[in-house]
This record gives C-alpha cells, sequence and structure tokens, in this order.
C-alpha cells in the first residue's frame, strides 16, 4: 500500500511539472499589434536599444565589432555617410570631394561644424585623425584602412618602426581644404571615406587618446553622456549639430543584456524600446508577439561556404563544374523558410540586395536548385574528390543547423557524401581557415564596411586580399577589379565590378547561399523605427512617444 | 583551535598558487588567437596584429608571462584585459553583484529549506511531508531555464509586477527573483537533507533522553535535535556557496545580471587570459574559505568534534 500511496505522488509531481512547463510556453500576445497611428511625439525622449560591452575604447579606427562600432558612429560624422534607405553617398561634413584622375582629391569642408567640445572640426581634425589612427603603435584594429593613401608605408611599415608620423599624401591646404594622394587611382575612395576609421578627432584627443576613448568627444548627432562599463552607455542629442541628420529624439541609452531572450523579455514589457536582433528561440513566434512593431528585412551581409582553392583537389579548370554542380545541389528555399525560420534571404548573387552595383540573378542558374542537373555537372567536371566534402563552421554561432540541412541536401541531390566538421568556437575555426588549412570546404561570410558592390568582390575574391579566405586567384578577375578601380565614376566602377562579378559565377570558389536579414522589433513607446543595411536602427529617425 | 586554523590557512597557499597556474595555463592551451578574432571575419592586418602582440606581451615565453603576472598579482595588479581596462575593475564591478546574489540565494534556500526539512521531519508521513517531497521533487526536476522563464512570464509579462530581467545589477531588490530561482534548486536538496537527517535522529537516544529529562520541546528541537541533524546539511550548503559565486551563469543569463558568471563566460570565449585567472583566484579564495568555515562549524555544531 505504502509503495502505491508513494507512487501516486510521484505520478501527480509529474503532472503537475508537465502542466507548469506547458504554461510557460503559451506566452501572452495581448500586446501585439501596436498601433500604426502616430502618438505625440516627445522631442527630449529617450529610447533604450539592446547592446553589450564593447571590447575595444570608443575610437572611431577601433570600432570594429558591432558593439563599439554602432555608438561610435553615433558620436561622429565622417566626409560623407550613407543614406540610410538606398545606400547611396551624401556629404556631411564634406562640402564637395573633387578629383580628375581618382587618385588626387581635394576636399572641401562646410563651416559651421562643431566638436561636442565647442571646437571647430577643422581639415587639420581629420588629417590629424588619420596620421594617428594609420600609426600602428597606436593599436587600432583598422589602421590598415589607410593603405590606400601615398606616404602610408612610411607610418605603417610592413615591417620595423614607422619612419615617419605624417603620410605623405595628406596636405592641410587651410581651415576647410585639404587634399588627398593615393598610390594608385581608386575611384570609389569616396565611398571608403564614410567607414569610421576616417571619421575627424578633437586636438584635446590627441593628448590623451585612452581618456577620450573612455569618454569620447566627436562631432556626430550624439554626444557622450556616461558609460557605466557592463551596465549601459547613454548618449544624449547634440544640439549644435550641424549635418542633415539631426536627432528627432533626446538621446539614446545602450544597454547591455547578458542574453538576446533575455532583451525580448524586455521588449515585450516595453522596458526596452529597440532590440537588436531577435534571438533564435523567439523568431518563430515574433512576428504573432509583435504584430506591426516587427522588423524583417535584408541586410547588407552574405553567408556563403568557400573551397580551398589552394588544395590540389580543386586547382584543376575543370573542377568550376563541379563546384557549380554542388551549389545547384543546394536547395536554399526550403532551407531558409524552414531550418532558418525565414531569418535569411536566399541569395541569388555574390553581392547583397541594398548596395550600389547589386544585380539581381549575376549568380545565374548556378544557384537555382536542380538536382538533375547538379548530378550531371558533377559528372563532366570529373566528380568530387574522393566523393566526399567536409564543410569547417564554429558551433558557438548557431551555423550547424543550417550546414547539416545544406550537407543533407547535397547528399540527396548528388549522392556525394557531405559532412559538417564543427570547430568550437570562432577564434579556432578562423585560425584554420587564415592559415590556410581546410581540407575542403569552409563557412566564409561578409558583411558590407560600405555599401558598395567592390567591397563584397575585390576585398573577398582578388588575389592576395584580406578576407580572400579561399585562397582564389583569378588574372581575369583582378584585371577587371583593377580597371574598374580606376574608373572615373562611381557608377562605373559598378558596372566594371558587375563583369567581375560574372567571373566569380563561373569559377565558383564560393557558393553563395542566403542574405542576412534583420529580423528585429520595437516597443510600444517608440514609432518610426526603420534599419539601414548595415542592420543598424536608424537612431536618429527615432521617434519617442509623449507619456 | 588556532593552530587548526593557521595550518589550514597555509594550507591554502600552495592551493592556490597551484589552482592559478593550472587555470593560466589552461587558458593559453585554448586553440585560437583572442588577438586575431578582433578582426572579426577579416584578415587581420600583420603589422598592427604584431604590435598589439608585443603590447600585451603575447610575444614572450608563456613561462615568463606567468611569472610577470604571479609578481603583478602579489602586487595587487590584476593585469589587463585585451579592451584595455584593468581586471580588478572588472572584478570589482561584477562581484558585489554575485555576492548580493548569492547571498540572497544562500539565506533563500537556508531559512525555507531547513524550515521545511524541519517540519517535514517532526511530522514524518504526515500530509506536510507528502507535499513538501512532491515540492522538492518539482524543483529538482524542473531545469533553472524553465524556472525562470516561467517566473519572467507570470511575474514580468502577465502580471507586470516585476520587470521580467534586471535593470541595474547593483539594486538588491531587482535581484530577490533571480535569487529565488537561483536558489530553488539548492533548496530542494537543503529541505530534502534536513528532513532525512532530522528523522533519523529524532529516535536517536540523546534525544529521547533529552525529552525524558523533562525539558521543553523547543529545546530538545532547537538545541539537541536540529544542531546534530544540521552536519549534514553545512556540508552541502559550504559547496554550495562556491557553486552559486561561480556557476550561476545560466540564472545571469536568464535575467541579465552583470555578475561574475556572466563576466567569467564571456572571458572565457574572448580567451581573456589575465580576465580569466583573475576571477578564478577570487573564486578559489571564495571556495577555500568556505571550506574552513564549514570544517569550524562542524565543531561548533557538534561538541564531539574537536581540532587541535
Amino acid at each position: 500500500m505504502r509503495g502505491v500511496s508513494q507512487a501516486k505522488w510521484v505520478v501527480a509531481a509529474v503532472a503537475v511539472a508537465l502542466a507548469a512547463t506547458a504554461c510557460s510556453s503559451g506566452g501572452s500576445s495581448d500586446s501585439s499589434g501596436g498601433s500604426s497611428n502616430s502618438a505625440a511625439v516627445d522631442p527630449a525622449g529617450t529610447f533604450s536599444f539592446q547592446s553589450g560591452e564593447p571590447q575595444r575604447p570608443l575610437q572611431p579606427a577601433n570600432a570594429m565589432e558591432n558593439q563599439g562600432g554602432r555608438i561610435v558612429k553615433q558620436l561622429f560624422m565622417g566626409l560623407v555617410d550613407y543614406d540610410p534607405a538606398t545606400g547611396a553617398l551624401r556629404n556631411q561634413v564634406a562640402d564637395k570631394i573633387e578629383t580628375t584622375d581618382a587618385k588626387n582629391y581635394t576636399v572641401t569642408l562646410k563651416s559651421g561644424w562643431t566638436f561636442h567640445d565647442g571646437t571647430p572640426v577643422t581639415a587639420k581634425s581629420f588629417v590629424d585623425s588619420w596620421n594617428w589612427s594609420a600609426n600602428p603603435a597606436n593599436n587600432q584594429i583598422n589602421s590598415d584602412w589607410f593603405s590606400d593613401i601615398a606616404g602610408y608605408d612610411a607610418v605603417h611599415p610592413d615591417k620595423g618602426d614607422p619612419t615617419a608620423k605624417e603620410m605623405t599624401g595628406l596636405k592641410v591646404v587651410d581651415d576647410t581644404h585639404f587634399t588627398i594622394e593615393l598610390t594608385a587611382p581608386v575611384s570609389y575612395f569616396t565611398y571608403k571615406l564614410g567607414y569610421s576609421a576616417f571619421y575627424p578627432l578633437p586636438t584635446g584627443f590627441f593628448a590623451d587618446p585612452k581618456g577620450y576613448g573612455e569618454k569620447p568627444v566627436g562631432n556626430g548627432p550624439y554626444q557622450f553622456v556616461s558609460w557605466e562599463h557592463n551596465k549601459a552607455i547613454t548618449l544624449k542629442a547634440y544640439d549644435k549639430y550641424a549635418g542633415s541628420n539631426k536627432a528627432k529624439n533626446g538621446g539614446i541609452v545602450f544597454r547591455n543584456y547578458t542574453s538576446s531572450e533575455a532583451a525580448y523579455k524586455d521588449l515585450m514589457s516595453d522596458t526596452l524600446d529597440v532590440l537588436d536582433q531577435v534571438d533564435s528561440t523567439d523568431l518563430p513566434k515574433y512576428k504573432d508577439d509583435l504584430g506591426k512593431r516587427a522588423i524583417d528585412q535584408a541586410q547588407g551581409a552574405i553567408q556563403n561556404i568557400s573551397f580551398a582553392m589552394y588544395n590540389a583537389d580543386w586547382k584543376d579548370p575543370a573542377k568550376a563544374k563541379v563546384r557549380q554542380g554542388l551549389s545547384m545541389a543546394i536547395d536554399r528555399d526550403t532551407i531558409t523558410k524552414t531550418v532558418l525560420n525565414n531569418s535569411r534571404q536566399p541569395a541569388d548573387a555574390f553581392v547583397a540586395p541594398g548596395v550600389m552595383g547589386y544585380k539581381a540573378g549575376t549568380c545565374g542558374d548556378a544557384c537555382k536548385y536542380d538536382p538533375a542537373k547538379a548530378k550531371q555537372l558533377i559528372q563532366e567536371g570529373g566528380g568530387v574528390p574522393g566523393n566526399k566534402i567536409t564543410i569547417i563552421y564554429n558551433s558557438d554561432g548557431g551555423h550547424k543547423e543550417w550546414v547539416d540541412a545544406v550537407c543533407n541536401s547535397i547528399r540527396q541531390a548528388t549522392g556525394v557524401e557531405c559532412l559538417g566538421d564543427p570547430k568550437p568556437d570562432f577564434k579556432t575555426s578562423r585560425d584554420i581557415i587564415t592559415k590556410k588549412q581546410v581540407p575542403s570546404m569552409m563557412r566564409t561570410g561578409w558583411v558590407q564596411d560600405y555599401p558598395l558592390n567592390a567591397n563584397f568582390l575585390r576585398d573577398v575574391y582578388g588575389t592576395g586580399a584580406a578576407a580572400n579566405d579561399a585562397g582564389y586567384s583569378s588574372p581575369e578577375f583582378d584585371k577587371l577589379a583593377h580597371d574598374a578601380d580606376a574608373a572615373t565614376s562611381v557608377e562605373k566602377t559598378a558596372d566594371l565590378y558587375q563583369q567581375a562579378e560574372a567571373v566569380l559565377a563561373k569559377d565558383m570558389p564560393a557558393i553563395p547561399l542566403w542574405y542576412y536579414k534583420t529580423n528585429s522589433g520595437y516597443s510600444n513607446n517608440v514609432q518610426n523605427v526603420k534599419f539601414d543595411s548595415f542592420g543598424n536602427p536608424v537612431y536618429t529617425d527615432v521617434e519617442v512617444k509623449k507619456k | 583551535m588556532g593552530r587548526f586554523v593557521a595550518r589550514r590557512l597555509l594550507q591554502m597557499i600552495p592551493v592556490f598558487l597551484g589552482t592559478t597556474a593550472l587555470i593560466f595555463f589552461m587558458v593559453h592551451l585554448l586553440p585560437g588567437d583572442p588577438l586575431a578574432a578582433l578582426w572579426g571575419d577579416k584578415a587581420p592586418d600583420p603589422v598592427q596584429l604584431a604590435a598589439l602582440r608585443h603590447q600585451q606581451h603575447f610575444d614572450e615565453p608563456l613561462i615568463q608571462q606567468y611569472l610577470d603576472y604571479m609578481g603583478g598579482l602579489f602586487t595587487g595588479d590584476f593585469g589587463k584585459a585585451l579592451d584595455g581596462r584593468p581586471v580588478l575593475d572588472k572584478i570589482t564591478e561584477a562581484l558585489p553583484v554575485t555576492v548580493q546574489l548569492a547571498l540572497l540565494a544562500f539565506g533563500f534556500e537556508i531559512v525555507l529549506g531547513i524550515g521545511i526539512g524541519l517540519f517535514a521531519g517532526l511530522r514524518r508521513g504526515k500530509v506536510f511531508d507528502k507535499s513538501a517531497l512532491v515540492f522538492t521533487l518539482l524543483l529538482i526536476s524542473i531545469p533553472v531555464p524553465v524556472l525562470g522563464f516561467l517566473f519572467q512570464t507570470i511575474f514580468g509579462i502577465n502580471l507586470k509586477w516585476v520587470k521580467p530581467t534586471v535593470q541595474d545589477s547593483t539594486d538588491i531588490t531587482q535581484l530577490v527573483l533571480p535569487a529565488i530561482v537561483l536558489g530553488s534548486l539548492s533548496l530542494a536538496y537543503v529541505a530534502r537533507l534536513t528532513r532525512t537527517s532530522i528523522a533519523e535522529n529524532i529516535k536517536a537516544d540523546y534525544v529521547r533522553t533529552a525529552v525524558a529529562k523533562g525539558l521543553p520541546r523547543r529545546r530538545v528541537i532547537g538545541t539537541h535535535l536540529l544542531r546534530n541533524s544540521l552536519i549534514p546539511v553545512v556540508t552541502f550548503l559550504g559547496t554550495d556557496l562556491g557553486a552559486l559565486m561561480g556557476g550561476a551563469i545560466v540564472t545571469e543569463g536568464i535575467f541579465n545580471v552583470q555578475g561574475v558568471g556572466h563576466a567569467l563566460y564571456q572571458a572565457i570565449n574572448m580567451k581573456e587570459g589575465a580576465t580569466v585567472s583573475g576571477f578564478v583566484a577570487f573564486l578559489v579564495i571564495v571556495y577555500l574559505a568556505a571550506g574552513l568555515i564549514v570544517d569550524l562549524l562542524y565543531a561548533v555544531l557538534d561538541p564531539r568534534i574537536r581540532y587541535a
């Protein structure tokens, strides 16, 4: 009897436990469908954004990772920036940037721009900033961004200590004019100037770079208020901001979150205003939860799997057909819809949409699912070496699911054995990839530095390019890229790069899989929240509702 | 007693040196280059990478790095993290948060756990005992994340009594909900250990003697029964305090608490040797101190245990 009664208790306990866990999955969604009618706006209202602790001091050329990068972008403004809707270049501090040969540039500044400490933004602010950032002794992660400028070799030599502190290619003419001389023509150099490494710095910075890295003084739409480590970074609108994108709100609190799940819970209760990215657990239901407050749009970022072109297996030109075949064996539509919960958009080119020079379908049939053709192409190309491929990826980035799905797709369509090869973390996989020790294939990705197709092509597939993980080298591609760089207009450059992209579709050193999307949302306290192609909200346009 | 404490304190020195050395070298064995990872998906600029490596002393032999690190440690310098901030700053930010959280959880599990265990043990086989059994079984079988999300959804989103996550980690009132979740599993263990111990000892000779002497029930239970029954519970609590300090990563993640667990997790992810070693050094001290206190408490609880 005793045994029976105890067993009953256990059953009861299990039932209660199950009921309790079931409750949690049916979360309420009564806050969905937030009103779309514009409410009264409080121009001094502040809003919060989900963020993380920056890994480097807040200095312009040190902001490579996203957490610090997007804050630096609000604190500073460069000569030019990109229109958040179209990716087109627009002048900010620059009044005009003139060139006749794409090699020598004359920059004219607008007057009236000031740093947050009241000092004016002059030609010297830019030249000093760039010279300081290019010097390796100052430990700026993006110090090699100035490599186009003449005299960079002396400031940032490949070996030994710098022999100069100033690049000879930069000359201050007067307060509002300076000239830039490049080592070779780069027609889209003005596009590069929108990147954060090219921001100006106030004179006070150079006396105390470390202190200014903790309490930055910039010339952007927001000024620095406080940095409470591991908690929040607070910015407020700069009332003397001279740019075209003046803040429509009073300020931003970049609030640290230990996990995206926690941030999502806060968004649901209107404690957090703008989300960075919806976590994978809440991805399937976030549109139901948030209704009109959900955001779903493409980013300037692409996910590829690349071939180790430096291996004997892939060197034979005939193998291009095999690579195309493998690409055609991947059912991108189904994988993005099911495994990835619609958080990605199938790729049809090597360049992401929303980028200048993107042309739909440059990848051609090779990016369309066709198992029969895939099998045929692989046979024609002499088959996959060893009839087996492996894909190296980092298992800490949530890639396992789709790598397995891609492999399944290849296996089913072509009979080629395909296996994921997970490495414990990002660092480990990067080590293997940069040392060119990948046996077969690897996961690669690219997030735009600036929204121009050259950034997706030359910087990833040019011979010897820093991010050329595949080790791809094609004289044909390099020549087209070189011609494109020497073109006199950005439009011409973009056109020539489209031709270079066609070479990629033929050689297939990497298989474009899909584009990243911004899956995010915002609270009932704010409105007019839009995201740019970098996946960041257009902070200055966010409107805070009156309470 | 004094000699015992002195001996134990001296024993801590080799343990401390050994664990910090182990951690220091283990972190360096982790695959991958933390500095190259600063460039993300891009290949690092070799010149800048070399400059950073030199600045972080990564270009020196490992043993030299270790000696420098230990030398700094004894002068109170915990070294610098990769972002250039002193590790000591990071520790002093995260540690008070975690200490508060751990002590709250600890207090919660002691008061409620021993309370439930005591009453259940005294009323063995009655309704309260059975309900306590079910309740603790429930706590043990529900994983911490589920309990955390459940509490967040009920109290944070549906009832709106509290914010779903911690907005200010230094505000102790906001840490109550995470502390309850964090302490709930140990609460179940404490309750069960106490109950079993009480249920056994209630039949012991010394309890019967105490009752026969005509002592009031309050004294029999308080001084004789409970005190002697607490020895296994104290052993558990001693190790549990250390676990609460270092092992709260999951709870800290769910409730957005910026404590030691989260800081340690991030540092390990970024392979920040100095930060990991610094935090672990502190945790080692906490463990050692908790162990010593437990040993001393044995003597207080059980008069038969004497330290010379």
